[in-house]
């Protein structure tokens, strides 16, 4: 119902309060548009759907929950092919995935469009740093269903890449650069990323710069398909109401003529980093915005819980957390103020955040550090573990409660190759962990003097 | 909506998306004291979603206390006599549940996410704060603060979202649509805890709310809830706000909005009447319909023409919102590519204006139209927040949420004539405001110049 006056109304809609950095598309490049799973806050447990896994004679690998409630079907193919993937190439992933429904086969961009358009099928791609992701949501009837795969088996095996779909794909990502330019939170990320990660492939702006967009071409894309988006580096994830031999079936026609091809080798390791950085970039807002952090954890983490839940009472539980109720709620210096893991293949970034007017800058800065230095020095209290804890595991059956969620679930067990059983386990590992414990992990894994801080606003002598 | 550079191309997505419950599966009543409870059962998950509406917002507010509905939002979350401030959101964590609240032109709501057994606790909290709120001045010294830095972060630093004020303010006249909902700064700084106070007496009762629980639930269970928690409080007199009809255009209307910015940004919206306001009752679907034939998904005619054919746009969307308490504007939107000028997208959009009035949309391209929405009615059921939010707001202004399930059928009858008639009769000069924005060069070169080598101390 809301269109596009709406839609900007809901830039003028003023919720309370919000996670920006969740919102943000912080890892996710302009394009996309799917919800993306490691955006999400975190994993669930309980009365968790059983994960049903295997994998096609090609070697994808497989994973399905079916949901017999509606008759639609949400299929996710992810494969090693994000950012990290770029080899140098800065923007390459964004631009491969962009430009897959431009052209497949014997179908040009119009006729993609109108086939998925007449069955009323929703694509959608996504390119993070870690992944490539390429979304269907689609009616059950056969008569629906089976021309929409098709299509979008099509897309995924025989993609044309179109010299002139190439050359303005290219120019809407200059613009996207251009558009990043103009927003303090966007400039702040990269800078936060580089200064963070160097020369690994997480420090490389996802869409890349300038120099690098024009020096790409055609055959890199072509190239950069032809090796990651094959099966042995596939994930597909599949919720819907199907059986099991339908579900096999469907994964058959998606990924089955892929080649087999080889899974991406590992990443490089992400480095410590051995000392404090401060990073100031004059810009003409009203808000200084300022990120500060350091590499994190990964999705397979073995301090993953104690991190994320210390973390919840530090700056991930929304108003309710130390941060928000040090900077927001006490001192009124900004509307939002967090703190986030965000787990990936290798270590992801530990985030905290905030906004504030320029003046303001320095004391919201001493606010933020002192609460991260006494919350690593002691951890959370006894009563604010156990408020986490509940609110963690009350919560679980919220992260599980659309087919959605669930399919985006399992793409992300899938992909991180994460036991089946995680979602059922989740609340007993939340439970299970105990004060010395997130005391041990942020002692160890978060070092308050070893801190990359940007800046982005006006400076001192122009405030 | 943080995604801005498609927010553009995400309209169709919403402006299609309607809600899809079987009329017969929602159930209401109206307890004594005229709070109405509207209920649908969606037995999928073990969770609910409980929204308390209130019939307030930003075109209910009168010039100088710009902002209110907003500011008092997030002093709702600052203590009854009960609960002191931060209670509210300590209880509701400590159960699992996620809560927010929105403030809109037409509407304040308030919500929680919870498992289902807890909506006893939604339904106390949400009762003592809709007629026990405190709004203590400590308190309110530091929350207008934060509304402040709201405003800096979402309005005064986005030079979209400063160019769509602008837009807005310059489109209306005299209609209360004319104020961003955020509120005018000079008015967010001299707004007073009485303000506030009189603004929560004046529309914070239950006779002016409808609560909305979408979820594994019982209707009859929640209407006993409902009963017990809300039944108790006090209806008050609401008074009904003047009805400020906007007056009628008489011409085009140009705003020029300067500010820092890499990118030219055009708005363009006409005067269009919405199911509330319409003489014609279709006329709003054929706008609806009209929408969707330029910005349905990547094979409508923006898509194809604009930014995938002449690459005149970089984004392109069109989009109207026909749930509105009052007329409101059918917008278009976009940023023009590298190679082209603002102008050049406007005259564009002009262009696509003028084959809807000269020639009927082809039968294929409303087939097509008709497909999305259909299975978009489908989609959204797998989405009780999204269907919760369609039933607060279709009440909240006033309209019969049955609408909702209308929908397809009245779209499906809108004929290729009709969206030529809607665009001939409201897609003209007279009734047209445009706004640009006109970038201005950055201080400095931010992005790269002030940038020192990252990652030189690595241990590596």
């Amino acid at each position: 119902m809301a269109a596009n006056r709406n839609t900007i109304n809901f830039m003028t809609i003023q919720p309370r309060k919000q996670r920006p950095m969740f919102n943000n598309a912080r890892k996710i490049a302009v394009f996309a548009v799917v919800a993306v799973f490691s955006l999400l806050p975190a994993p669930f447990a309980s009365a968790a759907p059983a994960i049903q896994q295997w994998q096609t004679a090609n070697g994808a690998r497989v994973y399905f929950v079916p949901a017999p409630e509606l008759p639609i079907v949400d299929v996710r193919i992810m494969f090693d092919a994000g950012g990290a993937r770029n080899g140098g190439k800065g923007g390459l992933a964004q631009l491969t995935t962009s430009l897959l429904n431009d052209g497949a086969g014997d179908l040009n961009a119009d006729q993609i469009a109108e086939r998925f358009g007449d069955l009323g099928a929703q694509f959608a791609t996504a390119a993070e740093l870690d992944s490539a992701t390429v979304s269907l949501r689609s009616l059950r009837k056969p008569e629906v269903l089976q021309p929409a795969l098709d299509t979008l088996a099509l897309i995924l095996r025989q993609p044309t890449f179109p010299q002139d779909a190439f050359e303005r794909v290219r120019k809407r990502m200059l613009i996207g650069l251009r558009q990043q330019q103009q927003s303090p939170d966007a400039i702040a990320d990269k800078a936060f990323d580089k200064a963070m990660y160097g020369d690994h492939p997480y420090g490389a702006p996802p869409l890349g710069t300038e120099e690098s967009l024009n020096a790409l071409t055609r055959d890199d894309a072509v190239n950069h398909h032809s090796r990651y988006y094959v099966a042995r580096n596939a994930v597909v994830a599949i919720v819907g109401a199907l059986d099991r031999a339908q579900a096999q079936a469907l994964a058959d026609t998606l990924v089955g003529k892929l080649p087999e091809g080889e899974s991406a080798p590992a990443l490089p390791k992400v480095s410590d980093l051995t000392a404090s950085q401060a990073i100031n970039i004059e810009y003409p807002s009203a808000q200084t915005h300022i990120l500060s952090g350091q590499p994190g954890m990964s999705r397979n983490d073995p301090d993953y819980f104690a991190l994320y839940v210390g973390n919840h009472t530090l700056g991930g539980s929304g108003l309710v957390s130390r941060l928000s109720e040090e900077v927001r709620e006490k001192r009124g210096l900004s509307y939002s103020a967090y703190s986030y893991f965000m787990p990936m293949r290798d270590r992801g970034p530990f985030t905290m955040g905030l906004q504030t007017r320029s003046d303001q800058a320095d004391e919201a800065l001493k606010v933020m550090r002192d609460t991260l230095r006494t919350f690593v020095e002691k951890g959370p209290t006894a009563k604010e573990l156990e408020a986490s804890k509940k609110n963690i595991t009350g919560g679980f059956p919220l992260r599980i409660d659309t087919n959605k969620k669930i399919v985006d679930y399992i793409g992300m067990i899938g992909f991180y190759n994460m036991p089946l059983n995680y979602l059922d386990t989740f609340i007993a590992k939340v439970d299970a962990i105990t004060l010395p414990q997130i005391q041990d992990a942020f002692k160890r894994r978060v070092q308050p003097d070893k801190m990359v801080t940007v800046v982005v606003g006006r400076s001192a002598a122009q405030k | 909506m943080q995604i801005r550079f498609l927010l553009l191309t995400s309209f169709l997505s919403l402006s299609l998306l309607p809600s899809a419950q079987a009329e017969n599966a929602l159930r209401e009543t109206t307890l004594d004291n005229g709070l109405r409870v509207i209920v649908k059962e969606d037995h999928r998950a073990p969770v609910m979603v409980s929204q308390v509406w209130y019939r307030v917002g930003s075109s209910y507010e009168n010039d100088g206390i710009t902002g209110v509905s907003h500011v008092l939002e997030h002093m709702m979350f600052k203590g009854t006599p009960k609960r002191p401030a931060g209670e509210f959101s300590r209880i509701i964590a400590a159960n699992g549940g996620r809560e927010n609240a929105f403030t809109g032109q037409d509407y304040t709501a308030y919500f929680q996410q919870m498992e289902k057994s807890r909506l006893k606790v939604s339904f106390a909290l949400e009762a003592d704060r809709m007629r026990n709120l405190l709004l203590q001045p400590e308190e309110f010294a530091k929350e207008i603060k934060v509304v402040m830095e709201e405003r800096r972060l979402r309005t005064d630093d986005e030079p979209q979202s400063l160019t769509q004020e602008q837009f807005t303010a310059a489109a209306f006249v005299n209609s209360p649509y004319r104020h961003p909902v955020i509120g005018w700064m000079d008015d967010l700084e001299n707004l007073r805890t009485e303000d506030l106070r009189e603004w929560y007496q004046k529309w914070y009762a239950p006779n002016n709310a409808t609560v909305v629980v979408v979820g594994d639930v019982k209707a009859d269970e929640v209407f006993k809830l409902a009963k017990q928690y809300f039944g108790p409080l006090k209806p008050s007199k609401i008074t009904p706000t003047k009805p400020r009809q906007e007056i009628e255009q008489k011409g085009v209307r140009r705003v020029t909005v300067k500010a820092p910015a890499e990118l030219p940004y055009l708005l363009m919206g006409y005067k269009v009447p919405v199911i509330k306001t319409a003489k014609e009752s279709w006329e709003p679907y054929a706008l609806e319909m009209l929408a969707g034939v330029l910005d349905g998904g990547d094979s409508a005619r923006f898509a194809k023409e604009l930014v995938r054919g002449s690459q005149i746009a970089a984004e392109a969307g069109a989009g109207y919102n026909m749930y509105n308490r009052g007329a409101d504007v059918f917008n278009f939107a976009g940023t023009p590519s590298q190679d082209h000028s603002v102008a050049d997208l406007e005259q564009a959009i002009r262009d696509q204006i003028k084959r809807l009035q000269d020639e009927p949309v082809s039968a294929q391209e409303l087939a097509r139209i008709k497909a999305q929405v259909i299975a978009s009615k489908v989609y959204e059921l797998d989405s009780p927040f999204y269907q919760a939010m369609q039933i607060g707001t279709l009440v909240t202004v006033g309209l019969d949420p049955k609408l909702l399930d209308e929908y397809v059928d009245k779209l499906s009858a809108i004929t290729p004539e009709q969206i030529q008639q809607v665009a001939r009769k409201y897609l003209v000069d007279d009734g047209l405001t445009v706004a640009v924005l006109d970038p201005q060069p950055m201080s400095d070169k931010p992005a790269h110049g002030a940038m020192p080598a990252g990652g030189g101390r690595h241990g590596r």
